[in-house]
C-alpha cells in the first residue's frame, strides 16, 4: 500500500518534470503580448535555422536587430532584397530577436559579443548606447574611412554625427530618426470641442481641464513597460530647461537635486493628473489607441506612434490624428536614431562594410524609412516617398536644434536610465517628489562622472 | 575471479554515469561558481571588470528599493500560492474521489490547465483580470459600481514602513496567485487523488465502527496519512514559486511603483538593461541561496529516510 502511495508520488514528480521542461521550451518565445509578436519570433527562429544552414559560406552577412514589428520589419525585409540584388553574391541573414522592447535582443546580442561570435552588424541608438556601451568596451572599429570615402560629413547633420562619434572617431551609421517630443491628439475630441494643441505648459493644463470638464481623459499613458513614464519625463524636462539645460544633466554640470529640476517634477507631476486610471495595464500602443478610438485626447509618444496610427490602425495624419512639438519644446527635436556599426572581429569586415556605406545611401534611406514610419538621417532624402506627418518632421529636423532621447538611451549610460527609470515608476504611483529628485541625483552620482 | 567482476562492474557503471558527472560539474556547478565569482566583482558596464568588489553588489541590493518590493512579493505570492495550491488541489481531490460520475472527465479538465506553459497562462490572465477590458465588463453589466483594479492596483494592504518600502501584502499580487493557482492546481489534484485512493478503505471502517465522524476521520487519520504528499507539493511549489520569472514577465511586468516585481524579472532587467552583470548575479546568488533553504533540509530529511 505504501509503497503505491509512493510510486504514485514518484510518477506525479515525473509529469511535472515533463510540463517543466515544456514550459522553459516555450518561455524562449520572448514576448507573447500578443499574437503577432509570436508569428514574429517564429521568423526570427527560422532565420537563426537558415543561419545555421548556410554557415560556411563565406560571403555571408548577419544583420541582428529587434526589428520585427509590422512597419519596421517589412522595411527591414526591403532593404535586405535591394542589398543583395546590388550583390548577388552576399547572402544576408536577418537575425531578429522579438520583444521587450529590444531589452531581449540585447541580451543575445551581450552573450554572442562577450563570446566573440559578433554578428555582422547590429542595431544599436546613436548616442550613449553606442558611445558608452560597446565602443567603451572596445568592442567595434570606427568608420570614418567610409565617412570620408562616401563625403557623408555634411550628408548628415553635424549634431547626428557628434553622438556617433568618440574621440575624433566615428563608428556608426545612422539610418532613420524619429522625434521624441511629440504629442498626438484626437482632431475630432479637439474640433468638437472648439480646442487647438497645446504649445506650452499654460495651454496644455487649460486645454487638460476643458477636456476634464467634457468627460475625457486629456492624456493617454501606457507605463505597462515603464521607459513611457520616463519617456514622458524626458519631454518635460527638455520643455523646462531647454536643450542646454538638458544636456548639462549628462555631464554632471546640472545637478538633479537643483532648483530647476525641481521646476520639472512640479509640471511632471502636475501632468500626470491628467493621465487615464488603467495606465499600468497598457503598454504604449494601447495608450495610443486611446487616441485613435477617441478614449483620451493626447498622447504623448516618440513618432513611431505616426507610423502606428497610419499603417497599422488606417488613420489619415492631418484628418483622423493631428499632433505638435510637447509643451514648450518648439524648435527642439529629441533624437532617436537607429544606427549599425562594426564590430571587432568579425569575419568579412569588408563585406559588413559594403553594407554599411548601402544603409548610408540615399537609395537605402528611403526604402526603409517609409516602411518603417521614419524619416531618414540624411539631409538630402527624397521628402516626396514620405507621407505628411513625415514630410513635416523632416521640414523640422533640418532646423531644429536636435538633442538626444534620455528613455531610449542616447543621452546617458544604461545604468542611469535603468535607475531614472525605476525612480520614474515609483514616482507616477507614490509622487513623492522629494524620493524622486533624491534617486535621481543618486543614479547621477553612480553613473555620470 | 568473483571480486574481479564486481570490480570490473563497478568500472563500467563509472564509466556510464561520468559523462552527466563531467556536464553537470561544468553546465551547473561551474557556472553556479561562475555566477557567484561575477557577483563578488565590479563588472558593471558592458566591459568586464573582474576586480574584487567585495559585498557592495550585495549592500546596494539590500538597500534597493525595487530589490526589497521584490522579496516582499516574492515572500507573499509564495504563501498564497502555496495555500491555494493545497486547498484547491485537496478540495477538488476529495470531490474526484467521491465516486462521481464522468471521473475522468473532470480529471482532465482540472489537470489541463498544467498542459500550458507559464507564458501562455500569463498572457491570458492578462486580459481576462484587466481592470477596463476583462471580468470587470461583466461585473459592470452585473450593476456593480466599483470593480477590483486587479493587478494594477497600487494597493499595499496592512502596510507598514520597513526599510526603504511599505512592507505588507501587495494586492496586485493577488491576481497573479489567481493566475499560477488555476494553473498548477491540477499537480496536487492529482498528487492528492493518489494518496487518496492509496488510503485503504478498511482504515476509514474501523475509524467509523469506533464511532469517529466524517470530520474526526479527516483530522486523525486521512490528513496524517496525506502529509507526505503535502511536504512534497509544498517544496515543489515552494522552489516554483521562489524563483518565478515567466508568468509574471508574460502577464503583468514589474508592476506601478513595483507592486509585482519580483527578483527573477528584476536580475533579468538590471543586467540586460542596466548592464549590471554583478548585480544581476548577486541577485542569481540570493535566488539560489532562498531554494536551497527549502530545498536542503528536504533532501537531508529524505536521505535520512533512505538509509
Amino acid at each position: 500500500m505504501k509503497k503505491s502511495l509512493w510510486l504514485s508520488v514518484i510518477f506525479g514528480s515525473l509529469v511535472f518534470t515533463a510540463a517543466c521542461g515544456g514550459e522553459e521550451m516555450n518561455s524562449i518565445d520572448p514576448d507573447a503580448e500578443d499574437p503577432a509578436d509570436a508569428e514574429e519570433t517564429n521568423e526570427g527562429n527560422e532565420a537563426n535555422e537558415a543561419n545555421n544552414e548556410a554557415s560556411g559560406d563565406g560571403e555571408e552577412l548577419e544583420i541582428f536587430s529587434w526589428w520585427t514589428g509590422a512597419g519596421e520589419e517589412a522595411g527591414l525585409l526591403a532593404i535586405i532584397d535591394l542589398f543583395e540584388e546590388e550583390n548577388p553574391d552576399v547572402e544576408v541573414v536577418n537575425a531578429a530577436v522579438a520583444g521587450g522592447a529590444g531589452t531581449n535582443a540585447q541580451a543575445v546580442l551581450a552573450s554572442r559579443m562577450q563570446g566573440n561570435d559578433p554578428p555582422g552588424t547590429f542595431q544599436i541608438h546613436g548616442g550613449a548606447a553606442l558611445n558608452t556601451g560597446w565602443v567603451e568596451a572596445g568592442r567595434m572599429e570606427p568608420v570614418t574611412d567610409i565617412y570620408e570615402e562616401e563625403e557623408w560629413m555634411d550628408k548628415f547633420p553635424e549634431d547626428l554625427i557628434d553622438m556617433v562619434t568618440t574621440d575624433d572617431e566615428i563608428y556608426s551609421v545612422p539610418v532613420n530618426i524619429h522625434r521624441s517630443n511629440v504629442v498626438f491628439y484626437n482632431t475630432g475630441i479637439f474640433e468638437e470641442h472648439g480646442l487647438e494643441a497645446p504649445t506650452t505648459f499654460d495651454e496644455f493644463y487649460e486645454v487638460a481641464d476643458e477636456l476634464e470638464e467634457a468627460g475625457v481623459t486629456p492624456l493617454a499613458l501606457g507605463d505597462r513597460e515603464s521607459w513611457t513614464s520616463l519617456h514622458l519625463l524626458e519631454t518635460v524636462m527638455l520643455g523646462v530647461l531647454g536643450p542646454e539645460g538638458y544636456n548639462d544633466l549628462w555631464t554632471g554640470d546640472l545637478a538633479f537635486d537643483s532648483p530647476e529640476f525641481e521646476e520639472v517634477i512640479d509640471e511632471f507631476d502636475r501632468m500626470l493628473d491628467y493621465i487615464n486610471d488603467d495606465h499600468a495595464a497598457r503598454n504604449w500602443q494601447d495608450a495610443a489607441q486611446m487616441v485613435a478610438e477617441g478614449d483620451a485626447a493626447m498622447n504623448i509618444m516618440g513618432d513611431w506612434a505616426a507610423g502606428y496610427f497610419a499603417t497599422d490602425l488606417g488613420l489619415e495624419p492631418n484628418e483622423d490624428f493631428g499632433w505638435a512639438a510637447t509643451p514648450d519644446t518648439e524648435g527642439m527635436f529629441m533624437v532617436v536614431t537607429d544606427n549599425f556599426g562594426l564590430p571587432s572581429g568579425v569575419d568579412n569586415p569588408e563585406t559588413v562594410k559594403d553594407f554599411l556605406r548601402f544603409l548610408g545611401s540615399v537609395e537605402a534611406q528611403d526604402t526603409f524609412n517609409p516602411l518603417k514610419g521614419s524619416i531618414p538621417a540624411r539631409v538630402d532624402a527624397d521628402p516626396e516617398e514620405y507621407n505628411e506627418y513625415g514630410q513635416s518632421t523632416i521640414e523640422d529636423f533640418q532646423e531644429a536644434v536636435l538633442t538626444p532621447s534620455l528613455a531610449h538611451n542616447s543621452a546617458a549610460p544604461a545604468g542611469f536610465v535603468s535607475q531614472a527609470d525605476q525612480a520614474v515608476n515609483v514616482f507616477v504611483s507614490s509622487r513623492d517628489k522629494e524620493q524622486v529628485i533624491q534617486s535621481l541625483q543618486q543614479a547621477q552620482d553612480d553613473n555620470i562622472e | 575471479m568473483n571480486t574481479n567482476r564486481a570490480g570490473s562492474d563497478r568500472w563500467i557503471s563509472l564509466l556510464f554515469i561520468l559523462p552527466s558527472i563531467i556536464a553537470i560539474a561544468i553546465f551547473v556547478y561551474g557556472f553556479i561558481s561562475w555566477t557567484g565569482y561575477v557577483s563578488f566583482s565590479n563588472w558593471n558596464t558592458l566591459t568586464p571588470d573582474f576586480s574584487f568588489a567585495g559585498l557592495q553588489n550585495y549592500a546596494f541590493l539590500l538597500q534597493d528599493y525595487r530589490f526589497q518590493s521584490g522579496m516582499r512579493n516574492t515572500l507573499f505570492f509564495t504563501i498564497f500560492f502555496i495555500f491555494g495550491v493545497l486547498f484547491m488541489g485537496f478540495m477538488l481531490a476529495t470531490f474526484i474521489d467521491s465516486n462521481i460520475k464522468q471521473e475522468w472527465f473532470f480529471r482532465n479538465v482540472f489537470l489541463f490547465p498544467m498542459a500550458l506553459s507559464f507564458v501562455v497562462t500569463g498572457v491570458v490572465w492578462q486580459w481576462l483580470l484587466n481592470p477596463s477590458t476583462g471580468v470587470n465588463i461583466l461585473f459592470a453589466m452585473l450593476g456593480f459600481d466599483s470593480v477590483p483594479a486587479w493587478y494594477t492596483s497600487t494597493t499595499i494592504a496592512f502596510g507598514f514602513p520597513v526599510g526603504s518600502i511599505e512592507f505588507g501584502l501587495p494586492v496586485a499580487m493577488l491576481s497573479v496567485v489567481i493566475a499560477a493557482v488555476w494553473q498548477m492546481t491540477g499537480f496536487s489534484l492529482a498528487m492528492y487523488l493518489a494518496g487518496l485512493r492509496a488510503i485503504p478503505d478498511e482504515i476509514k471502517e474501523a475509524a467509523r465502527m469506533d464511532g469517529a465522524t466524517e470530520f474526526q476521520i479527516y483530522r486523525k487519520v486521512i490528513f496524517p496519512m496525506l502529509l507526505p504528499i503535502t511536504v512534497s507539493i509544498v517544496i515543489i511549489m515552494g522552489h516554483m514559486s521562489l524563483k518565478i520569472f515567466d508568468l509574471i514577465y508574460a502577464m503583468t511586468g514589474s508592476g506601478a511603483n513595483f507592486v509585482t516585481d519580483v527578483p527573477g524579472v528584476y536580475m533579468f532587467e538590471t543586467t540586460f538593461r542596466a548592464n549590471f552583470f554583478a548585480n544581476g548575479a548577486a541577485i542569481a546568488m540570493i535566488m539560489l541561496a532562498l531554494v536551497a533553504v527549502i530545498m536542503v533540509p528536504y533532501l537531508i530529511s529524505a536521505r535520512k529516510g533512505e538509509s
